[in-house]
């Protein structure tokens, strides 16, 4: 839509706006590693992080959620619950913002989940280029998520001095233009854009072997592949892995009552294809009960099924599930190889 | 806020609640307002009792015969199953649904209709039956093959019997043990087939049960040469959402809520996680 410069020293002033209308969600220190958390002080962001322990989908599906209350007793009503404010989600990585992208689909898909999209249309989000990889576990390149042409409000790309501002929504522009100083972009300045986003691309390197366009298929041929086995007698079955991947969204719903029990609420919270309960129906068969079946399962929703269901890949490659992993389970090292390529 | 919500379940009335066995109960339900459930056979819906948990539950009452309320036939199994048997007629639970592709009854008109339920899989059964029975001369020949443990154990009997003394149904029973009440056939479902010949091209057999006992029934229908895409099976799976989101039921990519719970056996065959 238009493309304006704003002034590392301008962010902090507009943070400071932003908060007065807004809840702003964005990357900031917690002891060595980043998190997203709401931003108190606009000394607190860190634009410059690299990856963050929980994706930004907790801001948009957060771990918990009431769904509903209810009142029980002899004439029980229950009422619903969507629990959204106006939110500025600053600093999202485009490998976040390609799986913010997906959640959207599959939350739109079918029967709309109005909780989730309530609050994902309360939310503006402010995403970054990153100009160098988060660390050797990040295979964004093969993913093709290194960048995005999509899905965000306002993209910032670091200059140096000033960020770039790529403002793709009305609703970007107005933040960014009302509480924010910014000027027009100039020549210059997008040479200079051109120039960062071109020395960006070295620094990144493809980490699979084979185009990740083959990965339904490649999937579709090892089904009974040893890999399986072999990531079943190394699972803890712990569930970090899905817990912390940007595109998990399976969730368990819950009941909490009172002490009295005559009133509750009924909540949602994230849940885990990888703990043993998770396909076990109350006659007690669990279908799906080896942990190497439930890691096949996994890597084919990553790499097959969600690409089947929405014709998005469920891998975005951020590596958060191999820094996650105790016993080392590293996804870029199961897909090579079932590719074979070694 | 106003916005609604598919987790939101309507308030329906327990209008009756009755004992079968020591493990199920028959419940018949009414929606606010007498509103029709609106279901095709073989879909469930998702029961509610509030600050206990929610619970998928095939319906059993046949759309045919609805009289503005269904019916669900719960065996106690687990929270939500165990707090509907302590609820009385009366009483208020949560309904949402219903949910699911059900039985394809327009690809069975004009043929032979076989079922084998076992055990509670006659309550997902019990809908289809009822309706091609009250569009009985839109079929071929019905054959009701039904197993199950011990005459206590037995479903429906009533019906049963019903479906027994009609000419125009073929009824066996069976259970895997006898006692001193039962002198109907004894052993497994499988053994009942040797008393029915069909023909295989122009029948569809419908069936649901445990899922040791698909492997045995399913051995019998494609060894009378059912086509692999006229048998249907109804499969039962852990469900949190219903609509295809909390992941839980998934087989392989296919989402039992959705795609689901009835499946033809062409679509499952050698789908690891389906049986």
């Amino acid at each position: 839509m238009s493309l304006w410069i704003l002034d590392k020293g301008a962010v902090a002033p507009l943070v400071n706006a932003l908060r007065a209308d807004y809840r702003v969600i964005g990357p900031q220190a917690k002891g060595p590693k980043f998190v997203f958390d709401p931003i108190e002080d606009p000394a607190q962001l860190r634009l410059d992080y690299n990856t963050t322990i929980l994706p930004p989908k907790k801001v948009l599906q957060p771990p918990e959620e009431r769904l509903a209350t209810f009142s029980m007793g002899s004439e029980p009503r229950v009422a619903p619950v969507v629990e959204a404010e106006p939110t500025v989600l600053l600093g999202v990585h485009t490998c976040d913002l390609h799986a913010i992208q997906l959640l959207d689909k599959v939350f739109s898909t079918d029967y709309p989940d109005a909780h989730y999209l309530e609050r994902r249309q309360q939310t503006i989000i402010f995403s970054i280029e990153c100009l160098e990889p988060c660390d050797e576990h990040s295979f964004c390149k093969s993913m093709g998520t290194l960048t995005a042409g999509e899905g965000y409000d306002v993209h910032l790309t670091d200059l140096g001095l000033a960020y770039a501002a790529d403002v793709a929504t009305e609703a970007g522009k107005a933040l960014l233009t009302r509480y924010g100083t910014v000027r027009e972009a100039t020549d210059a300045d997008v040479r200079r854009l051109n120039e960062v986003m071109g020395a960006k691309w070295p620094r990144f390197t493809y980490r699979l072997n084979f185009d990740a366009a083959e990965l339904p298929a490649l999937l579709s041929m090892a089904y009974d592949h040893p890999l399986w086995d072999e990531l079943g007698e190394r699972c803890y079955a712990c569930g970090a892995c899905t817990i912390v991947c940007p595109t998990c969204y399976c969730f368990n719903v819950f009941d909490e009552t009172n002490m009295a029990l005559t009133e509750g609420e009924r909540w949602r919270r994230w849940d885990s294809c990888q703990l043993d309960e998770f396909a076990r129906v109350a006659g007690g068969e669990n279908f799906r009960a080896a942990r190497a079946a439930r890691q096949r399962h996994r890597f084919m929703r990553k790499g097959k099924y969600i690409y089947e269901k929405i014709g998005e890949l469920g891998c975005v490659g951020c590596g958060r599930c191999i820094r996650a992993c105790i016993p080392k389970i590293n996804i870029v090292d199961g897909f090579n190889t079932i590719h074979g390529g070694g | 806020m106003t916005t609604s919500s598919i987790y939101l379940p309507e308030m329906g009335r327990l209008v009756q609640v009755e004992s079968m066995t020591t493990l199920e109960k028959l419940f018949t339900i009414e929606l606010p307002g007498g509103q029709s459930l609106g279901h095709d056979p073989g879909q469930f819906v998702m029961v509610s009792v509030l600050g206990v948990g929610e619970a998928p539950i095939s319906i059993t009452s046949s759309p045919s015969r609805s009289n503005g309320s269904f019916e669900l036939c719960i065996r106690r199994v687990g929270d939500v199953t165990n707090a509907l048997h302590g609820m009385q007629a009366g009483a208020t639970i949560g309904v949402r649904g219903p949910f699911g592709h059900g039985f394809p009854i327009e690809k069975m008109r004009g043929k032979d209709v076989l079922f084998a339920p076992g055990g509670l899989g006659l309550a997902p059964l019990r809908s289809l039956i009822n309706q091609v029975i009250d569009e009985r001369s839109s079929f071929g020949r019905v054959i009701v093959l039904y197993g199950a443990k011990r005459p206590n154990e037995l479903l429906f009997r009533d019906e049963l019997d019903e479906w027994i003394a009609r000419d125009d149904v073929e009824c066996h029973v069976t259970v895997d043990r006898g006692d001193e009440t039962w002198d109907g056939h004894v052993g497994v479902i499988t053994t009942l087939f040797p008393y029915v010949s069909i023909n295989p091209r122009n029948t569809v057999a419908v069936t649901c049960g445990p899922p040791i006992m698909y492997r045995f029934v399913l051995m019998e229908l494609l060894g009378k040469g059912i086509p692999e895409t006229q048998i249907y099976l109804s499969l039962e799976r852990r469900m949190k959402c219903g609509v295809g989101k909390c992941g839980h039921c998934q087989i392989n990519d296919q989402y039992c809520c959705q795609e689901g719970p009835v499946f033809t056996y062409a679509q499952i065959k050698g789908v690891e996680e389906a049986l």
